[in-house]
C-alpha cells in the first residue's frame, strides 16, 4: 500500500518540477482549446479551451479546478466575465475533463490546492474572456463594415459608437472565424463591475436540493461497489482471510486482494461492507505495532533538544543568547498533535479499467496527478486515463491523495467491471494523510529594553516533501517551516532549525500546511515574550513589525475591529495572533470565557484580512469563517493518537469537530488592496489557534503550549 | 420485500432487513441527495423525515421504515417549511463545499415545521447533530431565523 501510494506522488511530482515556472498558458493557443472541448459542445463559438457562447447568448465558463466549498466555480467564471464584459445572468459554468490545457499554472499540472485556483486564473482566464470579447467586437465591426475602434461592450452586447447593438449569441457564429488575437488588453481595474462584487455563487442551486453530484453519488452502469479490509498498522501483511465465507453473502461479486488490501466486491454500499466486515482477515502486524504517540513524543523531544538543520539565520543566536544584551531567558517546548482532515464525504472514487485506458470519476483535488500516475502504474499513456472531477465534499489537501484512487483501479482490473470504492467513516479516519505532529523547542532572551535580542527554534516533524516526493531544498523540507522561516518579528539574532522524524504515518497537505502547526508556534511565544518584557501583546507585535506593513495592516484593523483598546465584557478576554500564508496576510481576534470547569467558550473571532484583490468579497469572507472553524475544531478537540501502532480515532464520537451550538460570533474585515491576489482558502486558519490560546492566557495566567486545548489543565478546582 | 413511501411514491424493495434506510435510498432506489458522512448517527448527513421527523437515515433499518412515509431532499421542497428553507439557504448563500447541506436543511425544515418561530436554543438543539465541516453554522442559523419569518409572513 505505502509503494503504490508512493509511486504515484513521485509521479506527480516529477510531472510538477518538469512544468516548474512554465506560466504559459494555452488561452490564446486555439489549437489546444479545442481539442479539448471539441468532442463536448456544438457551440458556434468556442475561442479556446474555457469559454463557450451559444447562440442563445449563454456563456459557458469551463472550469479546469475542484469545486471543495471555496467558490472556484463562481470566482472562475467570474474573472472571465468581467474582461468577455458578459451580462452575468447568462453565464454558466461546467467543470472541465482531464486534458492539460486545464493544468494548474503555478503547479503545472491539472491540480487544485495550496489556495492558488485565483492566483493561478488571475491573469490566464481574463486574458482568455478578454480574447473572446475583441473576437466579438471584431466580429460586428465586420458586420458593420466599421472599424473595431469605435464599438466597445457592455454586459452582453457590443455596442458601436452610433447606438446601434448587436447581443453577443447574435455574433457567436461569424466570431468563430474571426482570427485569435496574440495580445490583449486587460482592463483597468476601476473599470471592474463584475470583480470585487459579493455575487451569488453559481452551484448554490445545485446544493439545496441534493441534485449535485459528488464522487460518491457516481452511478456507472454495471458497476459494483467495494469496501476493503486495510492494514490496522502501517505495513502490517494480510496472513488468512475468510473469502469464502464473506463470498457466500448476500449480493457480493467477489473477494479480490490488491495492494490496498482486501476487498470485497458488491451489488451496494451495504453488501460489501457487511462481506468486508466478515472476511476476519488474519494480520501479520510487523515491527510497527511498537508505535505509540508518547514514543513519538519522546523521540521528538530528545530531537529537539539537540540541533536540526539551518532553515534561516540571521545574525547568531547562540552567541547572542548570552551575550551580554541578553537580560531576560526563557525557552519552552510547544507541540501539536496528528491531524485528520474528515471531509464530510469520505474518500471514495469509481474506476473503470478497460482495454483502452482507465476512466475515474470522484472527488479528486489533483486530475492531472491522477493522469500521471495511474499511466506509470498501469503502463498506460497519460491521456488514456480520463478523470471526471465532481464536487468535493471537502478537500482540504486530503484529496490530492491518490490512494482512494488507486484501490478503486486496482479493484476494477481485478474484478473486470467498473468500480467504487468507498471508505467507511472509519477508513477514512485510519487512512493517515495526516497533517504531521509536531515538536518545537525555543529559546529566547530580550534586552533591557523588552525587545527581542535572540529566538533559536528547532522544530521536529516528518517531511511533507519527502511524502509527496517533492525536492528539499538545502535538506530543508519547506513545508516543515512555513510559518517559521517567513517571521516577520524584528529579532536580531534568528536561528531556524529543522530536526526530521519519520514515524511511519504518512502525512500530508492539511488546510494551510506547514503554517497550521508553524503559525501556532510563533504567534505563541511572541505572546510569551510580550509578557515577558511586560508589554501589551497587540502593542509589542506592532512594535516588532515596523518593517513589515502588510502584517502590519492587518493586526492594526483586526485590534481596531475587535475594540482592543476597551476592556471586553466581563468574564471574557482577548488573544491576537497574526501570519501570512499563500500570499495572503491575516490577523485574528479572539475573545474567549474559561468556566471554573476549564471549560473554553470561543464567543467572538475578529478577522482582518489582506488578501490583495478581491474577486468576490462575500467568497473571501465565508472562506475565512471556514478556516476560522476548521481550526477551532483543530484546537479544541482535534488529536490522532497511536497506540500499539494503530490509530485510535475512528470517527466523529473520538474525534470530534465543532457544532454549532459552540460557534463563535465571526466578524470578517477585508484590508483594500491593490497588490495581486492572495489565496484564500486557507490563511484564516493559523491565527486562530494562538489567539484563542493567547487569550486563554489572558483569562487565567495559564500559557498553553500544546494542542488540542487541555482544559483539564485550565480546571479551577 | 419491503414496501416504502419515499417521497410519495411507493417501492418494493428487496434487500436485507438490516440495510440502513439510507442505503436503500441510495444504492437501491438511486436517490443520492442524501450524504452518507459516518454511519453511525454522529454527522447528520443522511437526514431525512420519517413519518415527518428528522432521523439519521444511516441508523434506521429498512425494516423500521417499512410502511412508513419517507421525505428526502429531493422532495422536502414541496413542504411549507422545506420551500422556505430552500429558499432562505439560496438567498444567504449558505452552502460552501455543499456535502453536509442536504442533511443541515432536512433537519431545519423538521425544525420550522415543529416550531414556525425558533430560539436560538431551539436551533442549536435541532441542528447540533449537523456537522459542516466548511463551517457554514452562522449562516445556516441566520437562514432559519429567514426562514421562520417568511413561514410567518407567508402564514
Amino acid at each position: 500500500m505505502q509503494a503504490r501510494a508512493l509511486r504515484s506522488r513521485r509521479d506527480f511530482l516529477k510531472v510538477s518540477a518538469l512544468a516548474t515556472g512554465g506560466m504559459l498558458v494555452a488561452v490564446t493557443i486555439p489549437g489546444i482549446g479545442r481539442r479539448a472541448i471539441a468532442a463536448s459542445t456544438d457551440a458556434p463559438f468556442a475561442p479556446n479551451a474555457f469559454i463557450r457562447l451559444t447562440p442563445d447568448g449563454t456563456v459557458t465558463v469551463v472550469v479546469g479546478y475542484s469545486e471543495m466549498g471555496q467558490g472556484v466555480l463562481t470566482a472562475v467564471p467570474m474573472l472571465v466575465a468581467e474582461e468577455l464584459d458578459a451580462d452575468w445572468s447568462r453565464v454558466r459554468f461546467e467543470q472541465a475533463p482531464s486534458d492539460p490545457v486545464y493544468k494548474n499554472p503555478l503547479f503545472g499540472i491539472q491540480a487544485t490546492g495550496g489556495s492558488t485556483t485565483v492566483r493561478a486564473s488571475w491573469q490566464p482566464m481574463r486574458e482568455a474572456g478578454a480574447t473572446a470579447r475583441a473576437m466579438l467586437i471584431a466580429a460586428a465591426a465586420r458586420r458593420w463594415g466599421v472599424s473595431p475602434q469605435e464599438c466597445h461592450t457592455v454586459a452582453g452586447r457590443v455596442v458601436h459608437a452610433d447606438g446601434r447593438s448587436l447581443a453577443y449569441g447574435e455574433l457567436a457564429t461569424d466570431a468563430a472565424h474571426e482570427p485569435v488575437p496574440t495580445q490583449v488588453a486587460l482592463k483597468d481595474p476601476r473599470q471592474f463591475r463584475i470583480l470585487g462584487q459579493s455575487l451569488d455563487r453559481l452551484d448554490t442551486p445545485l446544493k439545496i436540493d441534493g441534485s449535485g453530484r459528488f464522487g460518491i453519488d457516481v452511478r456507472v452502469p454495471g458497476g459494483y461497489t467495494a469496501v476493503l479490509a486495510r492494514p490496522p498498522v502501517p505495513g502490517a501483511k494480510p496472513r488468512h482471510w475468510n473469502a469464502a465465507h464473506a463470498k457466500s453473502l448476500p449480493g457480493v461479486k467477489a473477494i479480490v486482494e490488491v495492494p490496498g488490501g482486501i476487498a470485497a466486491v458488491a451489488d451496494g454500499y451495504w453488501n460489501a461492507k457487511k462481506a468486508r466486515d466478515a472476511l476476519d482477515v488474519q494480520w501479520d502486524l510487523g515491527a510497527n505495532t511498537a508505535y505509540s504517540s508518547d514514543g513519538i513524543r519522546r523521540t521528538f523531544l530528545a530531537l529537539a533538544q539537540g540541533s536540526g538543520t539551518v532553515a534561516r539565520q540571521d545574525g547568531d543566536a547562540a552567541a547572542a543568547l548570552h551575550g551580554p544584551t541578553a537580560t531576560k531567558h526563557l525557552d519552552a517546548v510547544y507541540e501539536v498533535p496528528y491531524l485528520a482532515h474528515a471531509c464530510m464525504e469520505p474518500m471514495n472514487a469509481t474506476a473503470s479499467v478497460t482495454a483502452d485506458g482507465i476512466d475515474v470519476w470522484g472527488s479528486v483535488q489533483a486530475p492531472g496527478a491522477i493522469q500521471q500516475a495511474l499511466a506509470a502504474a498501469f503502463h498506460l499513456k497519460p491521456d488514456q486515463i480520463r478523470v471526471t472531477t465532481t464536487l468535493l465534499g471537502g478537500g482540504f489537501g486530503r484529496r490530492f491523495g491518490l490512494d482512494y484512487v488507486f484501490d478503486a483501479a486496482f479493484v476494477s482490473k481485478a474484478v473486470g467491471a467498473p468500480v467504487h470504492v468507498m471508505y467507511p467513516r472509519e477508513d477514512d479516519m485510519h487512512a493517515q494523510f495526516y497533517r504531521p505532529a509536531a515538536l518545537l523547542r525555543f529559546d529566547a532572551a530580550l534586552g533591557r529594553d523588552g525587545m527581542p535580542v535572540a529566538l533559536r527554534m528547532n522544530t521536529v516533524c516528518a517531511s511533507i516533501a519527502k511524502a509527496a516526493h517533492m525536492p528539499l531544498h538545502d535538506g530543508i523540507d519547506s513545508f516543515a517551516v512555513e510559518g517559521l522561516t517567513a517571521c516577520p518579528y524584528r529579532i536580531p539574532n534568528l536561528r531556524i532549525e529543522w530536526s526530521e522524524s519519520e514515524p511511519p504515518y504518512s502525512v500530508w497537505f492539511w488546510r494551510s500546511v506547514g503554517h497550521s502547526q508553524n503559525i501556532f508556534f510563533v504567534e505563541g511565544i511572541v505572546d510569551e515574550l510580550a509578557v515577558a518584557a511586560g508589554k501589551d501583546p497587540y502593542e509589542y507585535r506592532r512594535d516588532l513589525l515596523g518593517g513589515a506593513p502588510r502584517y502590519r495592516g492587518v493586526l492594526e484593523l483586526a485590534a481596531e475591529k475587535a475594540g482592543w483598546s476597551k476592556p471586553p465584557a466581563p468574564g471574557r478576554h482577548r488573544g491576537i495572533a497574526v501570519g501570512e500564508s499563500f500570499g495572503s496576510y491575516v490577523a485574528e481576534v479572539a475573545e474567549v470565557s474559561v468556566g471554573p470547569d476549564g471549560a473554553v467558550k470561543v464567543h467572538r473571532v475578529v478577522c482582518a484580512v489582506d488578501c490583495g484583490r478581491v474577486v468576490n468579497p462575500r467568497i473571501v469572507e465565508r472562506q475565512m469563517e471556514s478556516a476560522i472553524v476548521y481550526g477551532l475544531s483543530a484546537a479544541l478537540y482535534g488529536r490522532i493518537t497511536i497506540e500499539h501502532g494503530r490509530v485510535q480515532q475512528s470517527n466523529f464520537n473520538d474525534y470530534p469537530v465543532v457544532r454549532i451550538d459552540e460557534m463563535p460570533q465571526v466578524e470578517v474585515v477585508i484590508l483594500p488592496s491593490t497588490e495581486n491576489p492572495g489565496g484564500v482558502g486557507e490563511p484564516g486558519l493559523p491565527p486562530l489557534a494562538p489567539a484563542v490560546v493567547n487569550a486563554i492566557y489572558a483569562a487565567t495566567g495559564k500559557r498553553l503550549r500544546s494542542l488540542p486545548i487541555d482544559t483539564g489543565a485550565l480546571r479551577r478546582a | 420485500m419491503y414496501t416504502l413511501h419515499v417521497n410519495g411514491k411507493t417501492h418494493s424493495v428487496e434487500v436485507t432487513p438490516d440495510t440502513p434506510l439510507l442505503w436503500v435510498l441510495r444504492d437501491t432506489l438511486n436517490m443520492t441527495g442524501t450524504k452518507f458522512g459516518c454511519g453511525e448517527a454522529l454527522c447528520g448527513a443522511c437526514t431525512v423525515h420519517l413519518d415527518g421527523v428528522p432521523v439519521r437515515s444511516c441508523s434506521i433499518p429498512v425494516s423500521a421504515a417499512a410502511g412508513k412515509h419517507v421525505t428526502t431532499i429531493e422532495a422536502v421542497g414541496a413542504t411549507a417549511a422545506g420551500r422556505a428553507v430552500q429558499k432562505a439557504w439560496l438567498a444567504l448563500d449558505v452552502p460552501q463545499c455543499g456535502y453536509c447541506q442536504s442533511g443541515q436543511i432536512m433537519s431545519a425544515a423538521a425544525l420550522l415545521a415543529r416550531k414556525p418561530a425558533p430560539t436560538d436554543a431551539d436551533i442549536d438543539a435541532a441542528m447540533a447533530g449537523n456537522i459542516c465541516r466548511c463551517g457554514t453554522y452562522n449562516q445556516i442559523r441566520a437562514a432559519i431565523k429567514d426562514a421562520a419569518a417568511d413561514l410567518g409572513h407567508g402564514g
